[in-house]
């Protein structure tokens, strides 16, 4: 499949289109703040418009994964290369771009919630040409994540992420806003050091033939999945040997903490608080897939031995996540961080559910990604609200709301119901398949899990009885239902979260082939 | 023999322009008197005369003198970086307030550096031990005396003291190697000394002490911790110009002359650890020590470069901790090392000259070393704040900066010889030294300015040469093909 457009492939367009309005933007007057916004706004709709195009073309069927031949929307160049000397083979640093079932959807979530986020970013006042400039180099690099198929591309777009993001968080946040954007910056920067020794190791033990029959090292992580290309006496030469645990543990600490799984989250509570809302949309909606996006995008395919051999430690770390997150959620007093902790939760039963390495676990894993993208932004910008209209976001500040307030109320209700797993909404479908497929593999990790869906009702309806059922304060008495803006940016999610809910075949098809794909090759040979 | 000088001096061209250039800054120091600043552009034409010189020399592989200087693709490599780092430092000088306190004698100050790139032209290509050395206490010499140029500031003058004290010190060491390498091996230029010690020598422990002697004699100038004493006070009370200069040209210089040192005389030699030889001494190869001096440097540095309040204090402790990063390559002994110290090099001069002039620019509007003193800069000069937050992330190692493709080489080479936990100690001091850099950008974007503050205007000089160091900051960072290429094939041609 190719789709180009002025002979550049979409898949450069989804990436780099960002890049082009922050370059516009760059350029207008920084008082002109309507223009930044819409300038902002129509790259971004540009983008979904893209995605939605790359969505419609799509072929189920393809495999992907490790299968060169049956990625679609392929742009492959030559980027660096360095030519042999006796002592080095020649170097090779592709452009590599591709999609398959696994990235499909990311892509279509983070142009959405790209959207969603600027519209939300409306009620910025302080230095917005900044605001958005950072806002959509940070959109570039998470697109630039879920279509890079080269090691080397990857990681920078990985990293390229990571100083908007401190910005962001750090100049338009809350009042410990330093102190979340530092810990933020520090925790991933680790994972990125990490990551970046394991992508250098990959690097010297993988060596393909090329056409003229040299040798070449190669970061396409295509290539580093296939174990025949593993040289001889190098350091991950091998199945099942210490440097590739090692290397596998290296990768998974550096993933985890994007996830973010226990014990590695900690960041995620203080960045969430004091980012704003749009920020929060972000990071919650798609930031965190990163990480599980990662795992099977490069982990799995790359050292299905250690992830194999570590299985247990991984579905153990989702069972301890979906536990403590639901158990903290409940002990929250701020909303914005109770949502914060049933993050934490929900990404737990994505971990689990990619863990038991069954068709059904991960098929729920990837859809539960997606679906937790889109109702967990939907919960930010509930709270988002509520913190525009009255400055507070204590869940005990509130009462009522339901009254004052109904259409944001019965929004409020579908996301927050969604969130709890209730079946008819989206959450459902995804928790089931996750469930059902760690079931398979390890019997009472799931069956303690869970229990965690017990806690989330219990502090998702504690919640809805403390904000929006009662008494209405008098100080909120003079409270308006949604505007117009906000009502759009709400739309679309609601409408997909209920749809997902009642009919979730088109998703799960779309990326079905690839999934199982994934799931045969990690066992394959090995267990 | 006659014709050899003749065929030598033709392939000396650039040292020789460079020596004319001397001789013309002290004329038109003469000349022009009061208005004696202009003596920078003197210096400057001779500098690009040098450079198109030395662009000439790109491909050629001789050894000149009857073996005292090799003109081969190492030398260019590293003669090029050094006339860019000149060129720069002279431009910087011209926008430097702290020189125009002591413009009677600013045209010394121009000749002495032209002084100090011939010193370390003659460091990079000398092949002979007495050559390297006459070389090594040139540019020294030089230097001290340029530390100290602004002698009337107390700090200045201790700056140059300590200099001296040290880098006599530092001689001291150097020689005395050299002579006990001579005796041993007979030989007085390093293709000997290789000879010699791939037909074996019988002192064994001599040649041992020898070469840990050379080993601290290079850390001195290349300030490997423990050796790096002097390096915060000096860096802290030169002028910003010398500051600059020592931190990249100067440590440019040494690591070149060490590869040179110990890439020919000692790697193919087999002469790496000590046979027939009982005891400790015997398991520890030099090279190890080597790597332990990287780790300490990179540890140590970076950590105590945390409690820095002034930033020319910071970034002399950044240096300190590169060099760290750069001498990993060396412990190495592998040609893939050799090749990420010259990328490194190349890269880090670029990303520390830059953040160097933007201290140099501060210091001149705002009068303040301190780090607070680049409190809401964000606000008053958006342009100078990027481009030093680009500079910073490039030298914490950031993607898509050069800084990123600098670690990268050298991690990589660390890798793959098999270094784990060096390389793992370096990726620790990586996430270390993200504290210190981003706490300047802190203070740039997340602090607001006071509000008596007034925007800080550039003119169009400094933007320029801030663009100038900006570019190749930003694109050997996304297309470094031409950087590494050339740095492979130096080391491929290295020394036949």
């Amino acid at each position: 499949m190719e789709f180009t457009i002025f002979g550049i492939g979409i898949l450069t367009w989804l990436v780099f289109l960002p890049i082009v309005g922050m370059l516009i933007i760059l350029l207008l007057p920084g008082e002109n703040k309507t223009a930044i916004r819409w300038t902002a706004a129509g790259v971004t709709g540009l983008q979904l418009l893209l995605a939605v195009v790359v969505l419609a073309l799509f072929d189920r069927t393809a495999l992907g994964i490790n299968d060169a031949g049956s990625f679609q929307f392929v742009e492959q160049f030559e980027w660096i290369i360095v030519e042999a000397v006796p002592w080095v083979g020649k170097i090779e640093i592709m452009y590599f771009l591709g999609i398959d079932g696994l990235s499909v959807l990311m892509i279509l979530l983070t142009a959405l919630i790209s959207v969603i986020g600027v519209i939300s970013s409306w009620s910025i006042e302080q230095k917005v040409k900044g605001y958005f400039a950072l806002y959509l180099l940070l959109v570039t690099g998470m697109m630039g994540v879920f279509v890079a198929l080269d090691f080397f591309l990857f990681f920078i777009f990985w990293e390229v992420m990571l100083l908007p993001m401190y910005f962001l968080i750090g100049i338009w946040g809350g009042p410990r806003r330093e102190y979340a954007a530092i810990k933020f910056f520090i925790y991933t920067f680790f994972g990125g050091v990490l990551m970046l020794l394991v992508m250098l190791a990959l690097y010297f033990s993988v060596a393909y033939t090329n056409g003229a029959g040299e040798q070449v090292h190669t970061f396409n992580l295509l290539h580093m999945m296939n174990s025949a290309n593993f040289v001889e006496g190098s350091i991950l030469y091998g199945l099942n040997t210490t440097w590739r645990y090692v290397a596998w543990v290296a990768l998974f600490i550096s993933f985890a903490i994007k996830v973010p799984l226990f014990p590695f989250h900690t960041w995620l509570p203080d960045a969430h608080v004091e980012a704003p809302t749009p920020i929060s949309v972000i990071l919650a909606g798609v930031l965190l897939k990163l990480g599980t996006y990662g795992m099977l995008r490069i982990m799995y395919p790359i050292l299905p031995d250690g992830t194999v051999y570590f299985m247990y430690l991984m579905a153990f770390l989702g069972m301890i996540s979906i536990i403590y997150g639901a158990l903290c959620a409940m002990a929250q007093e701020d909303f914005k961080k109770l949502i914060a902790y049933s993050s934490i939760s929900h990404m737990g039963i994505v971990m689990l559910g990619m863990a038991s390495l069954t068709n059904q676990g991960t098929v729920g894993a990837v859809l539960q990604m997606f679906n937790h993208g889109t109702i967990t932004a939907m919960l930010f910008l509930i709270v988002g609200v509520l913190y525009d209209r009255t400055h507070k976001r204590g869940v005990y500040d509130f009462g009522g709301i339901a009254n004052q307030m109904p259409k944001y109320t019965g929004i409020a209700m579908v996301a927050m119901f969604a969130a709890l797993g209730l079946p008819g909404l989206s959450g459902f479908v995804s928790e089931l398949f996750s469930f059902l497929g760690a079931f398979d593999s390890f019997r009472w990790l799931t069956i303690i899990s869970v229990t965690g869906i017990i806690l989330t009702a219990a502090y998702i309806l504690w919640t809805v009885q403390r904000v929006f059922l009662g008494e209405l304060g008098d100080e909120h008495k003079g409270m308006a239902d949604l505007t117009g803006r906000e009502l759009l940016m709400f739309v679309p999610l609601l409408i997909i979260v209920i749809f997902l809910g009642v009919y979730p075949g088109p998703a799960i098809e779309l990326m079905n082939a690839s999934l199982s794909h994934l799931v045969d090759f990690v066992n394959g040979g090995i267990r | 023999m006659a014709e050899h000088i003749i065929e030598s001096i033709f392939r000396f061209l650039p040292e020789i322009a460079l020596t004319v250039t001397l001789v013309a800054a002290v004329v038109a120091d003469l000349i022009l008197k009061e208005r004696n600043r202009n003596v920078a552009w003197v210096v400057l034409a001779g500098l690009v005369v040098t450079a198109l010189l030395v662009l000439r020399q790109a491909g050629w592989n001789e050894s000149i003198f009857s073996d005292m200087i090799a003109v081969d693709p190492f030398a260019v490599f590293f003669k090029m970086l050094l006339v860019i780092a000149g060129l720069f430092i002279v431009l910087f000088s011209v926008k430097s307030r702290e020189l125009e306190q002591n413009i009677t004698r600013i045209g010394e100050y121009y000749m002495l550096i032209t002084g100090v790139i011939f010193g370390m032209f003659l460091m990079v290509g000398a092949t002979n031990l007495l050559l390297m050395y006459l070389a090594f206490e040139l540019t020294s010499i030089s230097s001290y005396v340029l530390a100290g140029f602004t002698k009337s500031l107390r700090k200045s003058a201790e700056a140059s003291m300590k200099y001296i004290i040290y880098g006599a010190v530092s001689s001291g060491f150097l020689i005395y190697g050299i002579s006990m390498l001579v005796g041993i091996t007979g030989a007085i230029d390093i293709y000997g000394v290789r000879d010699a010690l791939q037909a074996g020598v019988e002192q064994q422990s001599a040649l041992y002490v020898a070469v840990i002697m050379i080993i601290v004699g290079f850390s001195y100038k290349i300030t490997a911790v423990p050796f790096h004493f002097w390096a915060p006070d000096v860096y802290e009370g030169a002028p910003v110009t010398i500051t600059t200069f020592l931190a990249t040209a100067s440590k440019v210089a040494g690591f070149a002359m060490m590869i040179r040192f110990f890439r020919i005389s000692f790697m193919e030699s087999g002469a790496l650890s000590v046979p027939g030889l009982d005891g400790f001494i015997a398991i520890v190869p030099w090279n190890i020590i080597l790597a332990i001096f990287a780790a300490l440097t990179m540890l140590a540095a970076n950590l105590m470069a945390l409690w820095q309040e002034n930033i020319k204090r910071l970034l002399a402790y950044s240096s300190i901790a590169h060099a760290g990063f750069i001498l990993m390559g060396l412990a190495l002994l592998t040609d893939e090392g050799i090749s990420a110290m010259m990328i490194y090099l190349a890269i880090y001069l670029f990303m520390n000259m830059g953040a160097f002039f933007v201290v140099l620019l501060v210091t001149n509007k705002l009068d303040s070393e301190l780090i607070s003193a680049y409190e809401g800069l964000g606000h008053r000069s958006p342009f100078l704040s990027v481009a030093m937050t680009i500079f910073l992330v490039a030298l914490a190692g950031f993607p898509p900066t050069a800084g990123f493709i600098a670690k990268v080489y050298i991690f990589g080479a660390t890798v793959s010889a098999g270094w784990i936990w060096l390389v793992a100690v370096a990726g620790l001091a990586t996430i270390i030294s993200l504290f210190y850099y981003i706490r300047v950008v802190r203070n740039m974007f997340l602090v607001d300015p006071e509000e008596s503050s007034e925007p800080v205007i550039l003119d169009y000089g400094s933007t320029a040469i801030l663009v100038l160091l900006l570019i190749p900051v930003l694109l050997l960072g996304v297309y470094f093909t031409p950087i590494v290429t050339w740095a492979k094939d130096a080391v491929t041609m290295f020394g036949m």
